[in-house]
């Protein structure tokens, strides 16, 4: 007698290491190959390691929906790699107690030149459904995208909504057990987005399992039961979703921490910030947002280089790029260089927010996530004074106004 | 409910082959959607399949029939010509089109599970379908010729099968190493083509001079393209002991083809 698997999916000790060769004497073709190893037979060529993640132990048990969340690059991705077998993890055990569904990148395995019933039965075995599977959902699946007109058209003809709503809805209608969700919620309208979570939903409430990787703070709020929080390839936390996101918010301060020291940040290193400030660090909604910044000189490099300055919100989300491309500004690396970069007419919602430089010719010489930071105040700029649903949808505050005609 | 376990991938990982059949239809889908496109937006659609093999007998009859008067063994040299190149597709064919098949479906492989070895396999078997169409051109061909065929023709078959699996083995293996190094896919054509002329496909083995014989002899196309013409044209049965080679050959071909891709696949996600 077996017994009943107690949970979803099962890790054990998961790692995963990617094998970073240096470009200079990576061969690309097979000649170069031969004739690197003839030249030097005894070289082994030089490699870093990156540990994508590290040694990862969890359990989900079967009916939650599970919202992984982490920094850019803490191996969300990877994990989910791993678990729908895209990629051998390097140790470790992982246990599948079913089937897993991946809706990695939605459209993948769509070919432009078959028509739309095409695609569906392509699609669909390729994402793991039986082909009487695909015929017993055909309708439902036709029906939930909205395009049956369209059924016999090449999908090269469709439009980028209705190709994307087809490859949606295979999806959403796999069967299977576990179903892995990469950031897909945000395609299509609102009405279609809607449908889309209700959908995810009623896979949860079935006592099937969901893994849900997402920056949309938004989402994972509203879709998923609990949450893992990874940081830097290690699993930091799992529990409540409320919990997993505070841990989130809290990583940002940790790694600004970091980051100070230039030596630690990503980047060709030819030139670093040596410094940068936000000239207020409290504001008022409305107010200018200054950010001041200087850049050591290096007398060795040729050629002029540009800034570009990123400003995110508490959730990560990246709210404004200024890129000094766009206006034109230049630096010469030649000397030390101080400047100022001003955003004007921005509204920004109360909040906290980080400020990421770079410092970029043609490649990226220094990134600093996490530069400097300020903290809109909890005021409002509108006339008028109402309850807080009112303003906390959107991503900024809007300068509007509404006139009767 | 089916139970998964993952595991990092030992040194020498066989393919699952309970895994492989499990997910066929996948096979067939990518082997339809092959076929569908090739004949999508073509005027004479089909019929590619059969001038092919019929120009290319055309030509070698002209030249090593006609001019340089070679034996054919007996049959018309268009007949013998077309029978080989019949067998000589398979082969070129099946390992042509899987070389590329992995880096073309590269947003595949890094965005969705199944078996990968499905790929190739699939780009194989649209192949069978075109020596299917060809083979039916035979059967109008052959009356004319004069042939007295026996028992042998149902091993057609075999042979054929024999042939794809000597073509997969190489295919498998190229393609797997295609996805780190292109230059796969500018050598495979040319060697496949130096291959042509080194294979009995346009000349009967009679025709070589002694000494140079072995080079022919050694060559495992030489021994299916002799069974197949046994079984399709009646001429003389090869030795028992050829057989039993291009039975063996074949497998080991396969085997090692589906080995080298095994142990490139766990880097393809990775690489590609």
């Amino acid at each position: 007698m077996v017994e009943p698997a107690p949970s979803a999916v099962s890790l054990r000790g998961v790692s995963k290491s990617y094998k970073i060769f240096h470009r200079a004497n990576r061969p690309t073709t097979l000649s170069e190959a031969v004739v690197q190893r003839v030249r030097h037979p005894l070289m082994r060529n030089t490699f870093e390691t990156f540990q994508a993640l590290n040694d990862i132990t969890l359990e989900i048990p079967w009916g939650e929906a599970v919202g992984i969340v982490g920094r850019n690059g803490a191996g969300k991705s990877t994990l989910l790699k791993l678990l729908t077998r895209i990629t051998a993890p390097s140790s470790g055990r992982i246990e599948l107690a079913g089937r897993i569904g991946s809706l990695l990148e939605v459209g993948t395995g769509f070919h432009g030149e078959l028509t739309g019933r095409e695609n569906v039965y392509l699609n669909g075995t390729l994402l793991g459904m039986r082909r009487k599977e695909i015929q017993r959902r055909f309708d439902e699946i036709v029906d939930f995208s909205g395009v049956e007109k369209f059924l016999d058209t090449q999908v090269k003809r469709y439009s980028s909504g209705m190709y994307v709503r087809l490859a949606f809805a295979v999806a959403a209608h796999l069967e299977t057990e576990i179903l892995a969700i990469d950031e897909v919620l945000a395609v299509g309208d609102a009405e279609f987005q809607r449908k889309s979570l209700a959908k995810m939903r009623d896979v949860a409430r079935d006592g099937r399992t969901v893994l849900y990787v997402s920056h949309q703070v938004q989402t994972v709020t509203s879709l998923c039961t609990s949450a893992v929080f990874l940081d830097r390839g290690r699993l930091v936390f799992h529990g409540s979703v409320d919990d997993a996101l505070a841990r989130y918010r809290e990583s940002f301060l940790d790694f600004t921490a970091e980051h100070v020291d230039s030596a630690r940040r990503p980047g060709t290193g030819e030139l670093r910030f040596v410094d940068a400030k936000a000239v207020d660090q409290v504001l008022e909604p409305t107010q200018d947002k200054v950010i001041e910044f200087a850049v050591a000189a290096n007398r060795d490099m040729v050629g002029s280089y540009y800034v570009s300055c990123h400003v995110n919100d508490a959730n990560g989300v990246v709210i404004a790029q200024c890129d000094s491309r766009l206006v034109g500004l230049w630096l010469d690396p030649s000397r030390e260089q101080r400047a100022s970069m001003t955003i004007k007419d921005l509204w920004l919602r109360p909040g906290r927010y980080t400020i990421d430089l770079f410092l970029c010719k043609t490649g990226v010489l220094d990134a600093w996530e996490g530069a400097c930071s300020f903290e809109v105040l909890p005021s409002t700029p509108y006339p008028e004074i109402t309850p807080d649903e009112a303003f906390t949808q959107g991503v900024v505050l809007a300068d509007f106004s509404y006139e009767r005609w | 409910m089916s139970r998964t376990v993952i595991t990092p991938p030992g040194r020498l990982n066989l393919p699952s082959w309970r895994e492989l059949w499990a997910a066929r239809e996948v096979m067939f889908r990518f082997a339809q959607r092959d076929i569908v496109l090739r004949y999508r937006q073509t005027v004479i659609g089909v019929a590619w399949v059969l001038i092919q093999p019929l120009v290319s007998a055309g030509i070698f009859s002209l030249i090593f029939g006609q001019v340089a008067k070679l034996p054919s063994d007996g049959v018309p040299y268009f007949i013998f010509a077309f029978v080989g190149m019949l067998g000589w597709n398979v082969f070129s064919g099946i390992a042509e089109r899987a070389a590329p098949s992995l880096v073309a479906n590269q947003a595949l492989v890094s965005k969705v599970f199944f078996p990968r070895m499905l790929i190739p396999l699939a780009a194989g078997l649209s192949v069978l379908l075109d020596f299917l169409v060809a083979l039916a051109l035979l059967a109008f061909l052959l009356p004319g010729a004069g042939v007295t065929l026996g028992w042998q023709i149902l091993l057609t078959p075999v042979w054929v099968l024999l042939v794809a699996l000597l073509g997969s083995g190489v295919g498998l293996a190229a393609s797997a190493i295609m996805v780190r190094y292109r230059d796969v896919g500018y050598a495979l054509p040319w060697v496949l083509n130096v291959l042509l002329y080194a294979s009995p496909v346009a000349y009967a083995v009679s025709a070589m001079p002694e000494q140079l014989r072995w080079f022919v002899t050694g060559n495992p196309m030489t021994w299916l393209l002799a069974e197949l013409r046994w079984s399709l044209l009646g001429l003389d049965a090869p030795s028992a002991g050829q057989i039993v080679a291009s039975v063996l050959v074949p497998l080991l071909v396969f085997l090692g083809g589906a080995l080298v891709f095994q142990k490139m696949e766990r880097g393809f996600a990775d690489v590609i």
